[in-house]
């Protein structure tokens, strides 16, 4: 997969320029930087100009995304299951709120450790195969997962998890106010986006990329790849799981939607959108579909014909993405 | 280098904040003109392009609209308008849509909603904003028993009522041993135990049942897995395109030719007209309406037949037209700026008045939201029988309003006083 | 004893039929996937939307032009064909020198962009097509089952449109032409042949088999838009374990599944749409490269 546009990166790479406002500790190079605040700035301001639900789900998609980019953008591995973390992150997470009566940081923790360990026992059986096949065997074991979520008794079925409580941050802060809850999601987002980008720039994260563009010399080099590869899966499910865990919460349900392998296909859709293996691309692409779907819900069947034509319009012509195109014109890497 | 950064910046800003304009733009202002306080907003909330499309969709907006020409309101100087959407048959996108539309468009009543998984969904999220529900096209009878609220009437029909009016007819004519091909998810169960509940009351006895997952293509396996247990009914608890497609397969491997029965538990005469008459004759269903009842349903047919496209009301457009005229009575009663200020007070008004429309008759809401009216068991006609377009239907039994419905004691609803 | 193993197999015997019939669409669909992968090395995720066209497009003929069952069986692949063509030349073309990957996101768009517009055009609910009247009347007595004689032209027809691919590509002149560009396309088109065109006609040639498909199942199942998406993922389970590109393994693996399926539809009827996913995930493991594929 990545070979499309990774023949292309390191050309457009501009010199690592001094870090902005110390935000290179991050790993960001300057153009990063700035358009890291710009993301800030926005995530500050948003929810005082629009509908904070609306935004809420935004970021829930958009970690969604992120996390998903963690896999394809810098491994090269696409999954066409990642619903299964997405949505049974979100059963858990209403589960643990609903049944259990965890507060929300608990539930949404919940959520991402469920998603970890389905990602260890799921990554285990697909990291052994590589491109279509690898890609074939996470949309087997997400169907699986479809099936036992249909009917296992917690989950309700078609019916979904329903009715589930915000609850109260640590407690204390009561989050069935929009304005509150999105302060609380705006942060999971933030911790994700960071902890997905520190990954990215580390030791780990460098061996991963060689990983992706050429495993055989990775493994000759001595990295015991398959290891690594699967640590990277696991976390990309864990914050898949988070993001599935804090949309159960804000909508307060969960349900078989996110673990369809339509769910899948969107993601994918988001990420191609915004840009593979760019830092802020899925961000982008989330906020796209998010609000094409919410403006043209409305035109019912059309908004499957609007997002294939994106994907097709993606796929022949902008396979770099709205961020990477950016990034082309101006030289810089986003 | 200034130059560059600035630039720089000024794209990157422009990356980031143009989906976040293009949302602004999409979602907040257009909709949100300032209310006058005499206007109402009612917002059709069903499937625009999936199964249950025919049995709501555009024929249930067409039926709200006339409702509020019926009821006279605009001459009053209140105004009411209608918002559609479509909910894709999923109860995240349904109760994420009914959510925007209280908080950001003002919607006041939230109308007809397929899909029990849907329904209940939405019926947490109107509850928590105090506004009105009226469900016409969801089956589950949760709506009126463990999550009964307030705010919400179940207008038209429910898994209980089909069960005990086909059910307990089939047993009557010697009908009395069952096999089920049931749908794997809540509703079909809901049906299946409710069915085989009275069933048994009747003194038949259910051999056995398969269950199949939603959307199926293939039903011949469990058709045969019927024939096998010898049954003298098949009872099928599944609905929309699944209902079309076993009742195409057995008409296929000549399941009626034999001698078996099949009881359709849950099927809108929209449903019969995509089968064709020469597949669906001699099918057993119930429905609370239908348009050639009396004259009071032929002159409610007339009037909004040539807004529904072709298609003709099935009950649960009648449900549509019925809640919205009742409600709207109440609100002539009650003033608009009460009726809006809290739903709850608006249901309560409409439970307190007596209900009077062309398609149902005469009838009430009982305490727990259930709307009472009788049912009827239904025939579908031969080919030969049928003398016109859309005539369909012969009826077989009526069932009275005081004996058609879950008693008020058995649905544990926490609104009802013991 | 011996009563309840009759009975069992009294249940089991008519099940292996029906899944026999089930598996002649899969067979058939898995078929066309196998030789448009072995050949353009894309997975054709428009695959299901095709087989839906092609039920479609029977029913166009039908209701608009009045061509009755047997001529759509050979015009509807043929129009078909025609679009996969077109799909082709102006798109799936782009693609060859990227990463498979690529032609699996863009079949996939695709396949909203299909499947879309004919919810919009002819809504969800289904439209009926009757059998023809040769193969329609009573079911045929086979001693432990009635079976319509409709499928059992499905089990026949499939299996001979196998059948004749397999003497195509294996045993004539043009199947070696293919076979050989699907190892070295240089070479071939160094001698002569027009590689770019046999690939645009094999991609027509899979598609088409996927509509025939389509117009099989017409009169079996309601045509509705959302048939082919139904079906394609269990398809591409059955290619998968079939091993990608081999023809003959997905024939065998269609039929089998068909047949598994089948018996689990007696036995635990819930899990029959996930069953083949079981199985799938298991062969993965124990034999990465499918049943018949080459590692």
């Amino acid at each position: 997969m990545a070979g499309g546009h990774a023949s292309t990166a390191p050309a457009m790479l501009a010199p690592e320029a001094p870090g902005l406002l110390g935000l290179s500790g991050l790993g960001f190079n300057r153009a990063q930087s700035i358009a890291f605040l710009v993301m800030l700035a926005a995530l500050l301001v948003g929810p005082f100009l629009l509908y904070p639900v609306f935004l809420m789900k935004l970021l829930c998609f958009a970690l969604f995304a992120c996390a998903f980019n963690l896999l394809i953008g810098y491994v090269g591995l696409l999954s066409f299951g990642h619903a299964m973390f997405f949505g049974m992150g979100g059963y858990v997470a209403a589960h643990a709120a609903k049944v259990w009566g965890l507060t929300p940081e608990l539930a949404i923790l919940a959520g991402g450790v469920v998603g970890a360990g389905l990602g260890v026992v799921a990554g285990w059986i697909a990291i052994r195969r590589q491109g279509i096949y690898f890609a074939m065997i996470t949309l087997a074991l997400a169907q699986m997962v479809y099936f036992f979520c249909l009917q296992a008794p917690f989950t309700g079925g078609e019916d979904g998890i329903q009715r589930v409580p915000r609850g109260a941050l640590l407690g204390v802060v009561d989050l069935s106010r929009d304005m509150s809850l999105y302060w609380v999601v705006a942060a999971v987002f933030l911790a994700g986006f960071l902890l997905i980008n520190r990954i990215v720039h580390s030791p780990f994260g460098q061996v991963l990329t060689a990983i992706r563009e050429n495993e055989p010399r990775a493994t000759s080099l001595g990295y015991r790849t398959d290891d690594y590869k699967l640590v990277a899966f696991t976390l990309s499910a864990t914050l898949a799981g988070i993001a599935g865990g804090t949309k159960a919460l804000l909508f307060g349900i969960a349900t078989l939607t996110d673990v369809y392998w339509a769910m899948s296909g969107e993601v994918v859709l988001m990420t191609l959108v915004g840009g593979l293996g760019t830092v802020f691309g899925p961000v982008v692409g989330a906020a796209v579909i998010v609000t094409m779907q919410n403006y043209l819900a409305e035109f019912g069947a059309w908004v499957t014909v609007i997002q294939g034509v994106i994907f097709v319009a993606c796929v022949l012509a902008f396979r770099a993405g709205v961020v990477g195109e950016l990034g082309r014109v101006l030289k810089v890497r986003l | 280098m200034a130059q560059d950064r600035r630039s720089l910046l000024k794209t990157a800003a422009a990356a980031a904040i143009a989906p976040a304009l293009g949302a602004g733009l999409a979602g907040l202002p257009g909709r949100a003109r300032a209310q006058g306080a005499n206007t109402l907003k009612i917002g059709v909330l069903n499937d625009q392009s999936g199964v249950y499309r025919e049995i709501s969709g555009p024929g249930s907006v067409a039926c709200v609209r006339q409702a509020i020409q019926d009821s006279g309101i605009a001459q009053r100087g209140v105004n009411v308008e209608v918002v559609f959407a479509d909910h894709q048959n999923k109860a995240d996108v349904g109760s994420t849509i009914a959510r925007q539309w209280i908080d950001r468009d003002g919607v006041d009543v939230i109308v007809d909603v397929p899909n029990s998984a849907v329904a209940l969904a939405v019926n947490a999220v109107v509850r928590e904003k105090n506004k009105a529900y009226f469900n016409s096209t969801g089956a589950t009878t949760d709506l009126t028993g463990a999550q009964c609220s307030p705010n919400t009437v179940h207008w038209t029909y429910d898994t209980y009522m089909l069960a005990k009016s086909t059910g307990g007819a089939m047993v009557k004519t010697g009908g009395d041993s069952w096999f089920f091909i049931t749908a794997d998810y809540a509703f079909g169960h809901a049906l299946e135990r409710d069915t085989t509940r009275f069933v048994q009351a009747a003194g038949g006895k259910v051999l056995g049942n398969v269950r199949h997952p939603l959307q199926s293509t293939d039903f011949s396996s469990y058709l045969l897995q019927a024939q096998q247990s010898r049954a003298k009914v098949i009872g099928l608890a599944n609905a929309g395109t699944d209902t079309i497609n076993s009742v195409k397969q057995a008409a296929e491997f000549g399941v009626t030719r034999r001698g078996t029965k099949i009881a359709v538990l849950l099927m809108f005469i929209n449903d019969v007209h995509s089968l064709g008459l020469k597949a669906a004759q001699g099918l057993v269903c119930t429905e609370s309406f239908y348009w050639d009842l009396n004259d009071r349903t032929r002159a409610f047919t007339g009037r909004v037949k040539g807004a529904m496209g072709g298609n003709y009301p099935a009950m649960s457009h009648a449900g549509c037209y019925a809640s919205v005229l009742h409600y709207l009575k109440a609100v002539g009663d009650m003033g608009v700026a009460a009726a809006k200020a809290s739903g709850a007070e608006a249901v309560a008004r409409m439970k307190a008045m007596p209900t009077d429309d062309d398609c149902f008759g005469q009838g009430r809401i009982r305490e727990d939201g259930r709307k009472l009216h009788p049912v009827y068991l239904f025939e579908v006609k031969s080919p030969e029988e049928s003398k016109g377009a859309w005539d369909y239907y012969k009826v077989l039994q009526t069932t009275p309003a005081d004996e058609a419905w879950r008693p008020l004691s058995e649905g544990g609803c926490s609104l009802v006083k013991s | 004893m011996l009563e309840e193993l009759l009975f069992q197999i009294e249940l089991g015997l008519p099940q292996i039929v029906l899944g026999l019939v089930n598996g002649a669409f899969y067979a058939l669909l898995s078929l066309g996937l196998a030789v448009i992968f072995g050949m353009l090395n894309v997975i054709n995720f428009a695959h299901g939307a095709q087989f839906m066209m092609g039920a479609f497009v029977a029913w166009m003929l039908l209701n608009w032009v009045g061509i009755g069952y047997w001529p759509a069986l050979v015009l509807s692949p043929l129009i078909v064909g025609a679009f996969g063509v077109l799909i082709e030349k102006t798109m799936i073309s782009r693609l060859y020198k990227l990463d498979h990957l690529y032609g699996l996101l863009l079949t996939f768009g695709l396949a909203l962009i299909i499947e879309g517009i004919f919810r919009n055009q002819f809504g969800s609910s289904g439209l009926p097509y009757a059998p023809p009247e040769a193969l329609g009347g009573p079911p045929v007595d086979l001693g432990f089952m009635f079976l319509p004689k409709y499928r059992l032209w499905v089990v026949v027809a499939a299996l001979g449109m196998s059948l004749a691919t397999w003497l195509v590509i294996e045993k004539t002149r043009l199947g070696a032409y293919l076979r050989a560009a699907t190892e070295n396309a240089a070479l071939v088109q160094a001698f002569g042949v027009n590689v770019p065109r046999m690939v645009t006609l094999t991609y027509a040639a899979g598609v088409g088999l996927a509509a025939f498909a389509g117009v099989l199942a017409a009169p079996i199942y309601s045509v509705n838009p959302q048939m082919g998406s139904s079906l394609i993922i269990v398809v591409f389970a059955v290619v998968v374990i079939g091993g990608m590109g081999s023809i003959l393994g997905s024939v065998v693996t269609g039929f089998g599944l068909g047949l598994v399926e089948g018996l689990t539809k007696v036995f635990y009827p819930e899990a029959s749409s996930t069953v083949i996913f079981v199985i799938m995930a298991i062969v993965l493991l124990a034999r990465p490269a499918g049943l018949f594929g080459r590692a």
